[in-house]
C-alpha cells in the first residue's frame, strides 16, 4: 500500500510552526505523523480537508465488507498482499451456490437444506458452503421473487447474495429481509441510479458490474456518488481467461497503487456445463483473487475438492500447521488396543489418524509436541526425540490403560527404538515409514501379546 | 469525471528456459511428435504482460509392471493392457497424453526387483510403440536407479527423453548419463527453494547445461500440503523471471501417484459422494491448483481428469475461442 510520506502530510499542515501539537516545527510533527507515532488531531489547526485527505491516504487499500449477520456472517476483502507466501491471504473466497427462483416449492426447500449440509471437517477445521445465491431467473414474473427470496431466507442461517439486477423485483425483496444484510448484485450501467438508492437506502452491501474495467471504474465513482459505500467488484468478464486477468488486475491496482475506485473485494461467477469445468474456473479464482465465487454444483464431490483448495491455499504460511498434543483415540480403543506415537505436525496426524481409521483397528496415537514439524523435520531439529516421546506417553498415562507395554514408532525414527526401550523397559515397535502402510501394518502385524 | 486507470502491467526481464523434448526421424530419434515447454516471459496465463510460446502439457503415467495397488477407479480404464507397458502407453495416447511417463516401478528392489535388462526393454517396448516423447522415471531406491539407468538411458539414446530424477545425494550418474546420450533430466528437491537451487548447480557443476534441466520440487496431492508446493513454485517463477538463472526452468508435478493415494479420492465415505466422480475430480482439481502455481508438464493418470485437465489449459491459453 502506498503510504503518506511526512512530506505528504507536511503540505496539508498550516505550516506556521506554532508549537501548539508540542512539536517545535510543522514538520516534525509531520514525520511523527507519518510514522503513525502521534495522530494528526494533535495539531488544533490540521483543515478538515487534511483530516479527510490523511484519513482516506491511511485507509487500507482493498475495503473489507460484511455480509450477513450473527454466527455465519461472512467478511470479506482487507487483503493486502498479491502472492500468499508474501505475508498471507485472510478472508478466504466465499463459495456461494445459487438458488434460481423458478424451483418448485419443494426442489426449493431440498436445494436449500442441501446446500446447509455441505459442510465437513478437514484438518479438524469446520468447512463449508458461505453463502446462497438467491437468483431472479426474470421470466417475466418479478413479483415472484421477494417470496422466494423470503423462504430461503426462513430455511439457512447462510448470509444470502440476490441475484436480481431488476430493481423492481429487489426491492419488495430489501423490504423483508434487509436486515440480514445481504449482498445485492448488481449495479450495471443500465440501472445503476435505482440499485444503488436501494443498497444506501437499506445499508445492503452491492455489487457493480460493467463490461469492462474502465466501465467499472466510471461506474463505481458513480455508485459511490450515490451513498452506496460497501462495493463488492464484479469483473465482467466473458469466461475463465478474462474473469482472471481482470481480477489479477483489480488486485494489482489496489495493492500496488492505491487505486481508490477498484480497492474492494470481488464476486465471480464459474459459467460451465460441467463440474469439471466449473471447478476448474472456481479453483482459478480461488487462488487468483476471487473473494466470492458463486457456483452452481451441490454434491458433496463437487463441493469438497473445492473447499479444499480454498483451505489450503488461505492457510496462514508463517504459522505451523499444527494440532494440540495430547492422546487422541481412534475407534474405541481398549486394553488390547496399539498405541502409536506421531508429530503434532498437522498434515502428519491427519494422515496417520486417516490411515489408522481405514485399519478399523481402533487405537490410541499418542502426539508428541514437535511445535508443528514433521517425523524426518522434528527428528533433525532434536524435537522429535527419545526423552520428548517418553515423557509425552507417560503425561498422558496411556501405558497404564493398556494390557500390553508396546509402543509403536513411526518407521523413519527407527533408530530411537533402543533407547526408549532401555529407558522405560516398554517393547518398541518400528512401524511402517509410510503412513500409507499403517493399514497393512495393523491388521497383519500387531498382537498385544 | 473521467478516471485514468494506472499501468500496473510488470515486465520480467528473463525468460524461463525454453525445453524441448522427444526427437523426430530428422532428429535422430523416431518420434512422430515432440513437446516444448518453457519459454514464457510472464506469470503463469499472466497474457497480457508478456508471451507464453508454449502451454503446459500433460503427461500420462505407465508402469513397468502392472498396477495392481491403484485404485479400481483409475485402473479400470487400463486394466486390459496393464500387462503391457507398449499397449498401456497406447492407450494413454489414445486417451491424450502429449508425453508417456514411464514409471520404472518395478525394479523396486523391495517389490518386483526387475533387472536392468528388462527396463531397458520396457523402455524400449513403449517407445515402440507410440510417437510421444518418453519421461523415464527410476523406481526411488537410489542404489538400483543407479544400476538401470546406464542400460535404459542407452536404449533410448538419440531419443531426447526426459530422465529423473536427480537429488542433492544421487545425481552424478544420471547427469553423466544425460550428458552422454543426450537426454533432459528432472532435478528433484523436497519441497525447498535453496535444495532446488543447489540440485541446479551440481548438475551445472557436473557440467551439464542448465536449459536441459526441468524441476520437480514434488508434489502434495490436494489437500496434503498442496500449498507448500504452490509457494515454493511461485518464488521460484518469480525468481527464474527476474533474473536467477538457476530458478528459470520449467517445472513438472507429479500428480497421479499423489492424488490416487489419498482418501478423498478413492476411499468410499457416503458423505463425501461417489468415488468414481470424485477420484477423477480430485485429481484434476489438484491439476488446476498447480497450473496456476506455474506447471509447464503435469503428470497424471485418470483418463477424465486429463480431458479436464487440457480443456482447461486451453482455456487459459485463450485457444477456446474466446
Amino acid at each position: 500500500m502506498k503510504k503518506l510520506t511526512g512530506i505528504d502530510i507536511y503540505k496539508l499542515l498550516p505550516k506556521t510552526n506554532c508549537g501548539d501539537c508540542h512539536f517545535p516545527t510543522c514538520m516534525a510533527f509531520a514525520m511523527q505523523v507519518a510514522a503513525k507515532k502521534v495522530a494528526l488531531e494533535q495539531c488544533p489547526h490540521a483543515s478538515a480537508e487534511a483530516k479527510a485527505a490523511l484519513g482516506e491516504a491511511q485507509a487500507p487499500p482493498m475495503r473489507t465488507v460484511r455480509i450477513g449477520t450473527g454466527e455465519r456472517e461472512f467478511v470479506v476483502g482487507g487483503e493486502t498482499v498479491l502472492f500468499r507466501h508474501e505475508e498471507r491471504f485472510y478472508h478466504p473466497t466465499g463459495i456461494a451456490i445459487r438458488v434460481p427462483d423458478n424451483l418448485g416449492e419443494q426442489e426449493l426447500a431440498e436445494r436449500v437444506e442441501r446446500i446447509n449440509q455441505l459442510r465437513f471437517v478437514r484438518v479438524g477445521q469446520e468447512i463449508g458452503v458461505d453463502l446462497v445465491a438467491v437468483e431472479h431467473r426474470g421470466d417475466g414474473n418479478s413479483s415472484r421473487y421477494a417470496g422466494v427470496v423470503e423462504r430461503v431466507r426462513g430455511r439457512t442461517k447462510l448470509p444470502l447474495v440476490l441475484l436480481c439486477p431488476d430493481p423492481k423485483a429487489l426491492a419488495p425483496a430489501l423490504e423483508s429481509i434487509a436486515g440480514s444484510r445481504p449482498l445485492v448484485w448488481a449495479a450495471t450501467p443500465e440501472n445503476w441510479e435505482e440499485m444503488s438508492s436501494l443498497a444506501a437506502r437499506y445499508k445492503v452491501p452491492l455489487a457493480v458490474r460493467a463490461p469492462t474495467l474502465e466501465g467499472l471504474v466510471e461506474l463505481v465513482e458513480r455508485v459511490k456518488g450515490k451513498g452506496a459505500e460497501e462495493l463488492v467488484l464484479d469483473p465482467g468478464g466473458r469466461g475463465l481467461l478474462e474473469n482472471l486477468t481482470r481480477l489479477i488486475l483489480i488486485r494489482r491496482l489496489a495493492l500496488e497503487k492505491t487505486f481508490r475506485p477498484l480497492g474492494y473485494p470481488t464476486l465471480v461467477f464459474a459459467e460451465s456445463n460441467s463440474p469439471m469445468e466449473e471447478a476448474a474456473e472456481a479453483t482459478a479464482y480461488i487462488c487468483k483473487y476471487g473473494g466470492i465465487v458463486v457456483i452452481e454444483g451441490v454434491e458433496s464431490w463437487e463441493i469438497l475438492p473445492l473447499l479444499t483448495v480454498r483451505q489450503n491455499i488461505y492457510t496462514d504460511p508463517q504459522v505451523p500447521n499444527a494440532i494440540e498434543a495430547k492422546l487422541y483415540e481412534v475407534g474405541a480403543p481398549n486394553e488390547e488396543s496399539p498405541v502409536l506415537v506421531t508429530t503434532n505436525f498437522a498434515l502428519t496426524y491427519f494422515t496417520v489418524e486417516g490411515e489408522v481409521e481405514n485399519s478399523k483397528v481402533p487405537a490410541y496415537i499418542a502426539v508428541v509436541n514437535t511445535e508443528g514439524l514433521g517425523v524426518l523435520n522434528a527428528y533433525a531439529d532434536d524435537k522429535f526425540t527419545a526423552e520428548r516421546i517418553i515423557k509425552a506417553v507417560k503425561d498422558y498415562g496411556v501405558m497404564e490403560r493398556v494390557r500390553h507395554k508396546k509402543l509403536i514408532i513411526p518407521g523413519l525414527v527407527a533408530v530411537l527404538k533402543m533407547e526408549i526401550q532401555e529407558e522405560t523397559g516398554w517393547e518398541v515397535i518400528v512401524g511402517p515409514e509410510d503412513a500409507a502402510g499403517i493399514p497393512a501394518f495393523l491388521r497383519n502385524e500387531w498382537s498385544p501379546n | 469525471m473521467e478516471l485514468k486507470i494506472p499501468e500496473v502491467k510488470q515486465r520480467w526481464p528473463n525468460p524461463i528456459n525454453t525445453v524441448k523434448i522427444g526427437a523426430t526421424r530428422d532428429e535422430g530419434g523416431t518420434r512422430t511428435s515432440t513437446v516444448t515447454v518453457g519459454g514464457a516471459t510472464s506469470l503463469p496465463f499472466y497474457h497480457f504482460e508478456g508471451t507464453i510460446p508454449h502451454p503446459p502439457v500433460v503427461a500420462m503415467e505407465v508402469w513397468d509392471i502392472p498396477g495392481e495397488e491403484w485404485p479400481e477407479a483409475v485402473k479400470e480404464p487400463f486394466a486390459d493392457v496393464m500387462h503391457d507397458p507398449g499397449e498401456w502407453a497406447k492407450r494413454c495416447v489414445e486417451y491424450g497424453a502429449e508425453l508417456v511417463c514411464l514409471r520404472l516401478k518395478g525394479c523396486d528392489p523391495n517389490g518386483a526387483n526387475k533387472s536392468p535388462e528388462e527396463a531397458a526393454r520396457a523402455a524400449r517396448r513403449v517407445l515402440e510403440s507410440v510417437g510421444v516423447p518418453l519421461i523415464i522415471w527410476g523406481c526411488g531406491n537410489d542404489e538400483k536407479d543407479n544400476e538401470v539407468f546406464p542400460l535404459v538411458a542407452e536404449a533410448v539414446a538419440g531419443e531426447n527423453c526426459l530422465l529423473g530424477t536427480i537429488t542433492e545425494d544421487n545425481y552424478k550418474t544420471l547427469t553423466a548419463l544425460c550428458t552422454a546420450y543426450k537426454h533432459k533430466l528432472i532435478a528433484e528437491s523436497p519441497v525447498d527453494i535453496n535444495i532446488a537451487k543447489q540440485v541446479n548447480i551440481l548438475a551445472l557443476d557436473a557440467g551439464f547445461k542448465l536449459e536441459d534441466i526441468v524441476i520437480f520440487p514434488q508434489s502434495g496431492a490436494l489437500g496434503y500440503g498442496i500449498e507448500y508446493v504452490y509457494s515454493i513454485m511461485e518464488r521460484t517463477r518469480i525468481a527464474g523471471l527476474k533474473g536467477d538463472k538457476v530458478m528459470a526452468m520449467p517445472i513438472l508435478c507429479d500428480i497421479g501417484i499423489e492424488v490416487w493415494g489419498v482418501k478423498e479420492a478413492k476411499a468410499p465415505v457416503p458423505e463425501w459422494g461417489d468415488p468414481k466422480l470424485r477420484g477423477p475430480l480430485w485429481e484434476a482439481t489438484t491439476a488446476y491448483v498447480y497450473l496456476l502455481a506455474g506447471a509447464d508438464i503435469l503428470i497424471m493418470r485418470h483418463p477424465e481428469a486429463v480431458r479436464a485437465t487440457k480443456a482447461t489449459i486451453a482455456k487459459l491459453m485463450g485457444l477456446d475461442g474466446r
